[in-house]
């Protein structure tokens, strides 16, 4: 622990935290390392990829270049916060694995964050406004038209999450 | 990384203070995809770190034809894109933002950031030049403002003084009846920098064109306007060749760097081919 940590608490999936730690370190570091929520991964570590993409407030970022001061007393949502408390998928997720819109998996907890921010604020996109907002999020595996095919096919289902 | 200790102040003048004592040492965190990057890559190291999201004078976007637009330093990018007064009186500047890098850095970037950080190919500051936006600083004994047009000095560089802050961009009333569009080059992926991009606004009145502003972003150490082909616009018609060689006239305003997104020369020379482009789709635009 070094001289500049403080006690820094948020909102993680609807349930406040604390952590004491030093605050600018990265929120994703704190997810994963802290928190023990492996779900956001760290993929190019500057804010392009997209594989680290958590929700601050509702809204869509990138989880590492967030210094973890920055979020004291904000609501951070992670892939792990997606699903209904008895595991019950949402249709984001349900489509993923229906659609095969992954193949390896590491970039997929970004794109499921990515595509339900998309369909929060825009529930019925057409497949342009999908391509462009996942413009984002890498994938080195789909070619991407199984993703595109998976976040159409959540929206058609009505909603993005299941609350 | 290196760590540093986080001060949030709640006020401008609160922070203003923390930026003026901490000195080499403070930085201003606004967003922090420019800083966060920086300090993760190792390229910036500071001790301490001055927050500015707690500061509610800083937020927010308000607007009005006739007092014109003012954005808040902390104005996330994403906010210029979508929101109604932005879109509705100045959708040029909404389209530039929306130009920027992905949502997911839209969300988090902010207005005073990308003035700042300086870099000399981001979107927002030539469209901001086309709307004769003026940018304004507090420091600890004074408030002053500054165009936006004359707010860079060089890579990286701005006339803000270490103990200012960046509070708000005003685009004034005037400015917003301008046709203003922006054009931004990019050969390699959507998300990525402009290699070059072009933002120009003009006015025509009974098929003249009685203003012109052309501002560029990519083609040298600073975004700039470019004077000569503003001025070779202005009282002429709105005919193709006309066009065209004001478009000319742009890429001798440039210096651009060679580097991995093209040479110096191949940059200069779309930038003159996205001037006439654009200048065209306004001219069309403003036929309608």
């Amino acid at each position: 622990m070094s001289d500049t940590s403080e006690r820094i608490t948020l909102s993680v999936n609807g349930i406040s935290q604390e952590v004491t730690t030093a605050p600018s370190r990265s929120l994703l570091e704190v997810l994963r390392e802290d928190l023990a929520l492996t779900g956001a991964k760290e993929g190019c570590g500057v804010g392009v990829c997209g594989a680290c993409s958590v929700l601050v407030d509702g809204k869509l970022m990138s989880s590492c270049i967030v210094p973890v001061g920055m979020v004291q007393g904000r609501a951070v949502t992670t892939v792990e916060g997606l699903a209904a408390e008895d595991g019950t998928l949402t249709p984001v997720q349900t489509a993923f694995m229906e659609c095969g819109g992954f193949q390896c998996g590491i970039c997929t907890p970004g794109q499921v964050v990515a595509a339900t921010a998309l369909l929060r604020e825009c529930p019925d996109p057409a497949a342009e406004e999908v391509r462009e907002w996942m413009t984002g999020n890498l994938c080195r595996c789909t070619g991407y038209y199984s993703i595109v095919a998976a976040v159409l096919q959540a929206a058609k289902a009505g909603q993005g999450e299941s609350d | 990384m290196r760590p540093f200790r986080y001060h949030r102040p709640g006020t401008v003048a609160e922070a203003a203070q923390l930026i003026a004592d901490l000195g080499e040492d403070g930085a201003i965190l606004a967003g922090g995809t420019s800083l966060m990057t920086l300090a993760r890559l190792g390229l910036a190291e500071p001790q301490h770190v001055v927050g500015l999201a707690g500061v509610p004078e800083l937020c927010g976007i308000e607007g009005n034809s006739g007092d014109g637009i003012t954005l808040g330093a902390m104005a996330t990018l994403r906010q210029v894109e979508t929101i109604p007064p932005v879109r509705r009186l100045a959708p040029g500047l909404a389209e530039a933002a929306h130009q920027v890098a992905t949502v997911r850095i839209r969300n988090q970037a902010t207005v005073g950031g990308t003035l700042v950080h300086a870099d000399p190919s981001q979107d927002l500051p030539p469209m901001l030049m086309v709307y004769d936006a003026v940018a304004r600083l507090t420091g600890p004994t004074r408030t002053r403002e500054v165009p936006v047009a004359e707010l860079f000095v060089d890579f990286f560089e701005t006339v803000v003084d270490p103990d200012e802050i960046l509070t708000s961009v005003h685009l004034p009333p005037a400015s917003l009846g301008v046709i203003a569009g922006y054009l931004k080059f990019l050969p390699r992926t959507q998300d990525d920098y402009a290699t070059i991009s072009v933002a120009a606004g003009l006015t025509v009145v009974d098929g003249c064109i009685d203003t012109a502003r052309i501002a560029v972003a990519g083609g040298g150490s600073t975004p700039q306007r470019c004077r000569e082909a503003e001025s070779a616009l202005v009282g002429g018609g709105t005919d193709v060749a006309g066009l065209a060689a004001a478009a000319d006239l742009v890429p001798e305003a440039l210096d651009p760097v060679s580097d991995a997104r093209g040479s110096g020369d191949y940059k200069r020379e779309m930038a003159r081919i996205s001037t006439r482009r654009l200048l065209q789709r306004l001219v069309s635009e403003s036929a309608t």
